[in-house]
């Protein structure tokens, strides 16, 4: 069935699988961490890069990324079944929609205005 | 239906254009690209959402997006210019709101979002994740609404200040942290309610002792604080692509936060004990020198001549400009002066306006080219090759007190050097201080010359002058 290197390559597989039960798997935590602090860093480099002039575009914008809690409101909505729970995510979804249509076109408004000379 | 790891690498695909958006930013030609990559974003990440298996409410779903869309559309077409800092604030208490609601929702209704075990109860590493996205969002939601108030003059601009109120705030977090712990050790509903309705209380004392010339630093920080709780809330649900995006917001107004303070020469900290601006002590004292030291006025067609007749002019726009509604008339001053020849740039100090780049967004509506448009670091060492510099309704930005005088409250703040030109034209109503509350000696030196008058009409007078 399989060539011998490939079949040593499973078995070595599987023997690194047992050993990662317990104390080398991360907690899912831990890599929620980490995506948390790389995307701090990206943030910091890119944000610093932005054009003072553009600071109230960014601010509204940002204001539009935020409401990605959207993703966590429809969840929230998403059970059939009516109870608080998914009232209030209900409005929640409708809440973060205000911003993010308002948000990005807002900043399209604004950024529209700034023209270079002639 | 997608599987987990194609839902998982759409997210990929919608954090990456959600970074993209912000690179854009960095110059306006690219920027409106970048904002088309920021909606697609947002559209993938919405798209990927709804599809996942335990959204099946579709209809009372799109009919909250609709709502929410003809609302948020209506008000970004509507909104004037002026008013883009009461709007942004508004915007983060709408954010944190969501934040709290789909906490509260979660708290619940643990199961639906797969952080609690087959019994119903929560994970520990949920509720302390739950704890920190519920009380940043609630101080997120109450200290914008107040935030808003002020900025829209609900509420008044002055600090309000008593006595014992660090300690009261002090005592209220600690209760607000210790109501979390006992959460997150039993999953108490009493300790829960108890910790958001502090964090919510908390939010409005705040802000209420912070002045209004404060406030572009607390909505750089409140936009910061909107994207951690958003990030609090990803890592409630293990989403990626709510901590990527949380993260980049909390950071961009971190740094815009740490501009502002520095353009104001004050630490964060020193803004958020509030207070600044309630110090009369000063304005009152000098209140007897006001209007007994000669100042030189003049009338427009005065200035009009020494515009003219300059080569180089840098205007100093501020707050009141907008509020006069002279940029218009400003800005055809500025056609007639380019077609004499004069070159005509701006000086743009980074907390003119009321929040970070608010004065080039004014600008930019009046049709400003944004490439006449310069920043303080870039047109602080032309002031000595330019022979009028005109300040219009800025103040504090130019004083030189805070180059000179160690005693003045706003010594080291980093100002934009008009008494390098040539000439100074200030266009002012009156003598009458700024935010800080102090006197500036611009107005008395030998080479100013002071237009008492609202900005639009001087302006229109100089340009009727010229013509």
């Amino acid at each position: 069935m399989c060539g011998s290197g490939n079949c040593d390559l499973a078995a070595h597989a599987a023997m690194m699988n047992d050993a990662a039960v317990g104390s080398t798997t991360a907690d899912p935590i831990v890599m929620s961490f980490t995506v948390f602090i790389l995307a701090i860093f990206v943030g910091y480099h890119v944000v610093w890069n932005v054009t003072p002039a553009l600071h109230t575009p960014l601010m509204s914008v940002t204001n539009s990324l935020s409401s990605i809690v959207i993703v966590g409101a429809i969840i929230a909505s998403g059970p059939v079944e009516m109870n608080l729970a998914t009232v209030l995510g209900l409005i929640a979804v409708g809440l973060a929609s205000v911003n993010i249509f308002g948000g990005f076109m807002v900043t399209q408004r604004m950024l529209a205005m700034f023209k270079k000379r002639g | 239906m997608l599987s987990a790891n194609m839902t998982e690498l759409a997210y990929l695909v919608a954090s990456i254009l959600v970074i993209l958006a912000l690179k854009g930013l960095s110059s306006p030609e690219t920027s409106r690209r970048g904002n088309m990559f920021g909606m697609l974003g947002m559209g993938i990440a919405v798209l990927v959402t709804l599809q996942l298996d335990g959204v099946q409410n579709y209809t009372w779903i799109l009919i909250a997006i609709g709502i929410g869309a003809i609302i948020g559309g209506v008000a970004a077409k509507k909104v004037p210019m002026t008013s883009m800092p009461e709007t942004v604030a508004f915007m983060h208490a709408l954010v944190g709101l969501a934040a709290v609601l789909i906490a509260v929702s979660a708290f619940l209704n643990p199961v639906a979002y797969g952080i609690a075990d087959v019994l119903g109860a929560m994970h520990t590493a949920s509720r302390i994740e739950l704890f920190l996205g519920t009380f940043i969002g609630a101080i997120t939601f109450t200290a914008s609404l107040v935030a808003f108030g002020k900025l829209k003059g609900f509420v008044s601009g002055n600090p309000v200040t008593f006595s014992g109120q660090h300690l009261l705030n002090l005592a209220l977090g600690i209760v607000m942290i210790g109501a979390g712990i006992v959460f997150c050790v039993n999953e108490s509903p009493e300790a829960f309610l108890l910790m958001l309705g502090v964090a919510l209380v908390l939010g409005v004392l705040l802000i209420i002792p912070i002045g209004g010339a404060d406030m572009p630093v607390i909505v750089s920080m409140l936009n910061s604080y909107s994207g951690w709780a958003a990030a609090g809330i990803g890592f409630t649900l293990g989403n990626n692509m709510l901590i990527v995006a949380g993260a980049l917001v909390g950071s961009s107004g971190a740094i815009l936060s740490y501009i502002m303070c520095k353009a104001m020469n004050r630490s964060l900290f020193n803004v958020l004990l509030g207070g600044f601006g309630s110090d009369t002590s000063s304005s009152t004292s000098g209140g007897a020198a006001i209007g007994e030291r000669p100042v030189k006025s003049g009338a427009a067609e005065d200035a009009a001549f020494l515009l003219t007749n300059a080569r180089s002019v840098v205007i100093i726009p501020g707050y009141g400009l907008a509020v006069a509604r002279a940029q218009h008339a400003l800005k055809e001053l500025v056609e007639v002066l380019q077609s004499k020849g004069v070159k005509v740039r701006f000086a743009i100090h980074p907390v003119a306006g009321r929040m970070p780049g608010h004065m080039n967004v004014l600008l930019a509506e009046a049709d400003v080219p944004y490439d006449i448009v310069e920043e303080m670091d870039e047109i602080n060492p032309e002031f000595s090759d330019t022979d009028v510099a005109l300040v219009i309704g800025a103040n504090d930005v130019v004083n030189p007190a805070a180059k000179t005088d160690s005693a003045s409250p706003i010594y080291g703040m980093p100002i934009l050097e008009v008494t390098k030109a040539e000439h100074i034209l200030v266009i002012k109503r009156s003598l009458s201080v700024g935010y800080a509350g102090l006197d500036n000696d611009l107005f008395y030196m030998d080479k100013t010359m002071m237009i008492f008058d609202d900005a639009k009409k001087a302006c229109e007078a100089m340009l009727h002058a010229i013509e």
